[in-house]
C-alpha cells in the first residue's frame, strides 16, 4: 500500500475506535443515572452490576484508542497531550476512579463506602464523556498550539511542540461548539445507558423510570446535536492545499466535506436516523432492541465526524496559533514502514471482534435481575 | 544548556511518572503471577472433578479481582503520560514505541477483559472446559500485554532497529523483528514476569501460612502452598537465570548502569563482586576515587568479570573510565562523545538551515549524511550527548542503584531457599507445626514485593539521565508545560492512588480474614 493509502486506513482504523469508544460510553452514561432509576439499594445494585459486566470493554477501548492513535499518529499525541495537559488529565483523573469503583464498591471494608465509589462513577460518568465530547471539539474548533521540528536542535529549548496558552486546553471549553459537542455526547450517553438498561435488566421499576428518563434525556440531546451540527455545516473548517501542503481557512469545509464525500454524507444520515429510531421506537412502544439501532447509530455517526475531521484535505487537529503547526494525517503520521506493520496487526481486529462476540453471548443470554445476581460469587 | 526548560518541571514529570510506575507496579506482578496460579489450580479442579479445588480457585480468584482493577486504573496514567509529560520524547521516537503499545491493546487487553468476564461470572453459564479455557487465556493475556510494554521498555534501553528521519526529526522504526526479538528485550520480559510469578507464590504461601496459624482451612492452605511453592520456585530458577544474562547484556550496552550497581569507580581485570557493601558516604566528585568507595565490603573475587563477559580475567570499566576515558582499552572520553553528539545536532540544524534556504546541494549532503553508516556510528550513536554540558551529568544515583541491587540479589536467592524450605516441609507433613515458618512465610510478603520494586530502581534509576540510551537525555523529553501544573497533578495522583491502596490494603485483608465465599458462615 502507498503512504497515502496507509495514513487513510490509519485515519479508518481511529475513526473506528473512536466511534466504538463512543457507543461504549453507555456505561458511563448509565452510571450517571444509578440513583436516578436504582430507588432502592436493590435496584441500584442491579444497575451498577448490569454496567459492571461490560466496563472494561470501554475501558480497553480507551487503551486501545490511545494506544493506535500513539502509533500511528504520534504528532497527535505529542502536541495534544503535552499541551490541552489540564483536559487530558483531568479525563484521565474520571477513568482511574472509574476501574476500582466497580470492584470496591460491594466489597466490606472498603474505607470509604459504596455511596463514595458511586459518587466517583457518576463523576466519571458525567466529566468523562463532557470532557472528551469537548476535547474532540477542538478538531473542529482549533488550538493555541505550534510545531517546529527545527527546535530539536535547539538546546536551550529542545521542546517540538509547544502549546501557546497558559490555560492548556481548559480554553476549549469557552468555545461554544466545543461545548455543544461535550453536551451532545454527555446525553447520548445517557440515552444508550437507558437503552442498554432496557435491554440488559429485568426490573420493572427500573424500566418504567428508565422510559421516562429517554424522554427528558432525548429533547436536549437532539437540540444540542443539532445545534452542533448546523454549526458545523456552516462554518469554515481548515483545510490544505494537495500539492503545496498550505493549511488555509477554508468556507463551508465540513460542509464541502460531506457532499465531496458522498459516502460519508449517507453514513451520517444513516446513522443518525438509526440513533433516532432506536429512540423514538423505544419511546413510542415497550421495545427493548433500541441500543442496536442506536448504538450502531452512533458508530456510523461519529466515524463520519472523525472522516470529515481527517479526510479530504482537512486538517483533523488544526491550530489557530499558527495554521502552518496544524496536524493533518500526512503530516502528523508514522513512518509508511511503521504503518505497514501495523496495519498487518490490525488483521487481528475481525478476530477479536469475533471472540469478544462468542465470550459474551455465551454468559450474556439471560437478563440481569436480582435472583441472577444472587447466584452470582461475583458481585459488584 | 536546557537555558529555556525549567529544570523543576522535569523532576516533577519525572517525579509523577515514577510515582504512578511505582504504584503500577504494587498490583501488576500479583496479576501476572496469580493469573497462572488460578489456571493451574482450576486445571486440577476440572482434571478432577473435586469441587474443593474449585473452592480454593474462586478464592484466590477474588483477591485477584480486587488487584486487578487498581492496576489496569494507573496502567491507563502511565501511557497516557508518555504524551502529556513527555512530549518530546513521544515524537522522537513515537514511531517505534507506539507500535507495542498498540499491539498491546488489540493483542492482549482485549483477550484480558473478554475472558476476565467469563472467568469471573461464568461459572454458572458455560461449560468447564470453556470455563478453563477462559482463565488461562486471562493469564495469557496479562503476560502477553507485559510482553508488549517490556518490549517498549527495553528498546529504550537498547534502541535498535532504528533509522533517524532528518526531515522529521524522529526516529523511524527500520526493522520490526529487531525490536520485538532483541535479546534484550527478551530477557527483560522473562525476567519480569518470572518476578511477578515469584511474588505471587509468595503472597499465596504467606495468605495460606496465616490460615495454618489460624488452624483455618487446612486443606486450601496446605494445596495452596504446594501448588504456589512449586511453581515459584521453578520460576525464581529462572528468574537468576535472566537476571544473570541480564546483567551480561547491561554491561555491554549500559556499561555506566553496570558500574553504578557495583559502586566500580575504576575500572579494573579480576573484579570482584561485592556481596555486601557499604558505599564510602564522601563520593561526590568522581575524580580521582579509586580503592575508597566502600566503608565496608565482602566481596567473591573475580565474579564481576565472569558476570560482564563469561571470563574470570575479564576487564569491566568503571565510572571513571567512562568518563575520562580509557585509550588502552578503547574506551572514548565523555567528553568526546558531547562533542560529536553536538556534531550530529549541528550537522541536523545546517540541514535544516538548508532546507529552509532551498540550498538543494547542502540539503542532499547533509541529509545523507543521517544515512551513512560512518556518521551514524562515529557521530549519530552519541546524539543525545550533544544535549549535555557537564560529564557528571551521565552518572546516575549511584547509591540508590547499588543498594537497591543488591537487596534486589539478596532476596532473589532468599526466596529460591524460601521455596526449597516450604516444598520439604510440606511432603514431610511438618508445615502446620512450625510456627517460625509460617510467620517468616507472612513476612516475606513485603519482602517479594521490595525486591520486585528495587528491580525497577535499578533498571530505571540505573540508567539515568536517559530516556533513550544515548539517544535522548530526560531534560530533552520532555513537554512544554509549567512546574506549577505538573506539581498540582504529582500531589492529586498521590493523594488519589494512597487513598486507592489503602482500601485495596483493607478489602484485601478482609477478604482473607473471610475466607472462602462457599461455606461461609
Amino acid at each position: 500500500m502507498s503512504y497515502t493509502v496507509l495514513q487513510h486506513y490509519w485515519w479508518a482504523i481511529i475513526s473506528i475506535l473512536g466511534s466504538v469508544l463512543a457507543f461504549l460510553m453507555f456505561v458511563q452514561g448509565g452510571q450517571t443515572l444509578i440513583y436516578t432509576l436504582g430507588k432502592t439499594e436493590d435496584e441500584r445494585t442491579i444497575i451498577v452490576n448490569s454496567l459492571g459486566r461490560k466496563w472494561e470493554f470501554t475501558f480497553t477501548t480507551l487503551v486501545t484508542f490511545g494506544g493506535a492513535f500513539f502509533a500511528s499518529f504520534p504528532l497527535f499525541y505529542s502536541t495534544s497531550f503535552g499541551g490541552a495537559y489540564w483536559v487530558w488529565l483531568a479525563i484521565l483523573f474520571c477513568f482511574i476512579i472509574q476501574a476500582i469503583s466497580y470492584e470496591f464498591r460491594s466489597k466490606p471494608n472498603n474505607v470509604f463506602g459504596h455511596k463514595t465509589y458511586e459518587v466517583f462513577l457518576f463523576i466519571n460518568g458525567a466529566l468523562g464523556t463532557f470532557l472528551i465530547g469537548t476535547a474532540i471539539g477542538t478538531f473542529f474548533n482549533g488550538s493555541q498550539f505550534s510545531v517546529n521540528f527545527a527546535n530539536i536542535s535547539n538546546t536551550g529549548n529542545p521542546v517540538i511542540s509547544r502549546w501557546e496558552v497558559h490555560s492548556r486546553g481548559l480554553e476549549a471549553a469557552l468555545n461554544i461548539h466545543n461545548l455543544s459537542l461535550g453536551i451532545t455526547v454527555f446525553f447520548l450517553a445517557r440515552i444508550l445507558g437507558l437503552l442498554y438498561f432496557m435491554n440488559n435488566i429485568e426490573n420493572e421499576p427500573v424500566l418504567v423510570r428508565a422510559r421516562k428518563q429517554l424522554l427528558s434525556n432525548f429533547i436536549p440531546f437532539l437540540a444540542v446535536f443539532l445545534f452542533f451540527v448546523a454549526w458545523l455545516l456552516l462554518k469554515h473548517g481548515y483545510g490544505y492545499h494537495p500539492e503545496t501542503k498550505v493549511v488555509s481557512l477554508v468556507k463551508y469545509k465540513y460542509l464541502h466535506n460531506f457532499i465531496e464525500m458522498p459516502l460519508v454524507g449517507l453514513l451520517f444520515l444513516a446513522g443518525t436516523l438509526l440513533v433516532l429510531y432506536g429512540i423514538i421506537k423505544s419511546l413510542l412502544a415497550s421495545y427493548t432492541k433500541g441500543i442496536w439501532f442506536s448504538g450502531i447509530g452512533t458508530v456510523l455517526v461519529v466515524f463520519s465526524l472523525f472522516a470529515v475531521a481527517g479526510y479530504n484535505h482537512t486538517a483533523y487537529y488544526p491550530s489557530d496559533f499558527d495554521l502552518q503547526s496544524s496536524l493533518t494525517i500526512e503530516n502528523s503520521s508514522s513512518s509508511r514502514y511503521t504503518l505497514t506493520i501495523m496495519s498487518y496487526v490490525s488483521l487481528l481486529v475481525p478476530f477479536v471482534i469475533a471472540y469478544i462476540f462468542y465470550a459474551w453471548k455465551s454468559i450474556n443470554d439471560k437478563k440481569i435481575n436480582l435472583d441472577e445476581i444472587k447466584e452470582e460469587s461475583h458481585v459488584y | 544548556m536546557f537555558d529555556n526548560i525549567d529544570l523543576s518541571m522535569v523532576n516533577w514529570s519525572r517525579g509523577q511518572f515514577a510515582l504512578t510506575a511505582m504504584y503500577h507496579w504494587i498490583f501488576v506482578p500479583l496479576t501476572l503471577g496469580l493469573s497462572f496460579i488460578l489456571a493451574f489450580m482450576e486445571s486440577w479442579y476440572v482434571k478432577t472433578g473435586d469441587e474443593r479445588w474449585k473452592r480454593i480457585t474462586k478464592f484466590w480468584m477474588t483477591l485477584f479481582g480486587v488487584n486487578f482493577a487498581i492496576g489496569v486504573a494507573t496502567g491507563i496514567i502511565l501511557e497516557f503520560e508518555f504524551g502529556t509529560n513527555w512530549s518530546n520524547y513521544s515524537w522522537f521516537v513515537g514511531d517505534i514505541f507506539g507500535a507495542p503499545l498498540a499491539i498491546e491493546g488489540i493483542m492482549a487487553f482485549f483477550i484480558e477483559s473478554t475472558f476476565i468476564a467469563v472467568m469471573f461470572f461464568g461459572w454458572n453459564k458455560v461449560s468447564k472446559k470453556f470455563h478453563l479455557v477462559s482463565t488461562w487465556l486471562v493469564a495469557i493475556g496479562a503476560n502477553l500485554s507485559a510482553l508488549w510494554i517490556l518490549v517498549a521498555n527495553a528498546w529504550m534501553q537498547n534502541p535498535v532497529g532504528t533509522q533517524f528521519n532528518p526531515e522529521k526529526a524522529r526516529n523511524e522504526m527500520s526493522n520490526f523483528w529487531d525490536v520485538i526479538l532483541s535479546p534484550v528485550a527478551s530477557t527483560k520480559f522473562i525476567h519480569t514476569i518470572t518476578s511477578g510469578f515469584v511474588l505471587a507464590s509468595i503472597f499465596v504461601i504467606g495468605v495460606s501460612a496465616w490460615f495454618l496459624l489460624k488452624k483455618r482451612e487446612l486443606f486450601m492452605a496446605r494445596r495452596s502452598i504446594l501448588v504456589a511453592s512449586i511453581f515459584g520456585l521453578l520460576s525464581s530458577l529462572v528468574l537468576i537465570l535472566t537476571g544473570d544474562t541480564s546483567a551480561r547484556q547491561i554491561s555491554k550496552i549500559q556499561p555506566m548502569k553496570f558500574a553504578a550497581i557495583e559502586g566500580l569507580y575504576t575500572g579494573k581485570e579480576q573484579a570482584g563482586l561485592v556481596v555486601v557493601g557499604i558505599l564510602s558516604p564522601e563520593r561526590g566528585d568522581t575524580a580521582g576515587i579509586g580503592n575508597n568507595d566502600f566503608v565496608f565490603r565482602i566481596e567473591i573475587p573475580k565474579i564481576l568479570s565472569y558476570m560482564a563477559s563469561g571470563s574470570f580475567d575479564a576487564f569491566v570499566p568503571g565510572i571513571n573510565d567512562m568518563l575520562y576515558g580509557n585509550s588502552e582499552r578503547g574506551i572514548i572520553p565523555a567528553q568526546e562523545k558531547i562533542e560529536r553528539g553536538r556534531v550530529a545536532r549541528e550537522t541536523l540544524a545546517a540541514f535544516k538551515k538548508a532546507k529552509d534556504t532551498e540550498d538543494t546541494a547542502a540539503y542532499n549532503l547533509l541529509k545523507n549524511k543521517f544515512y551513512d553508516t560512518e556518521f551514524k556510528e562515529d557521530y549519530f550513536r552519541y546524539f543525545g550527548y550533544g544535549f549535555l554540558n557537564d560529564i557528571n551529568g551521565l552518572v546516575p544515583n549511584v547509591p540508590l542503584t547499588f543498594y537497591s541491587f543488591h537487596i534486589m540479589v539478596g532476596l532473589g536467592f532468599y526466596f529460591v531457599l524460601f521455596f526449597i524450605l516450604f516444598l520439604v516441609l510440606l511432603f514431610r507433613n511438618k508445615i502446620e507445626n512450625r510456627r517460625f515458618m509460617l510467620r517468616l512465610a507472612v513476612f516475606t510478603i513485603p519482602l517479594a514485593y521490595i525486591a520486585t520494586m528495587t528491580g525497577w530502581v535499578v533498571a530505571e534509576v540505573g540508567r539515568q539521565p536517559w530516556t533513550i540510551q544515548d539517544l535522548l537525555p530526560v531534560m530533552a523529553a520532555t513537554s512544554h508545560i509549567d512546574a506549577t501544573s505538573v506539581q498540582v497533578t504529582f500531589w492529586l495522583f498521590a493523594a488519589l492512588f494512597t487513598a486507592l491502596f489503602i482500601a485495596e490494603v483493607q478489602i484485601m485483608f478482609k477478604q482473607i480474614r473471610l475466607g472462602p465465599k462457599e461455606g461461609r458462615k
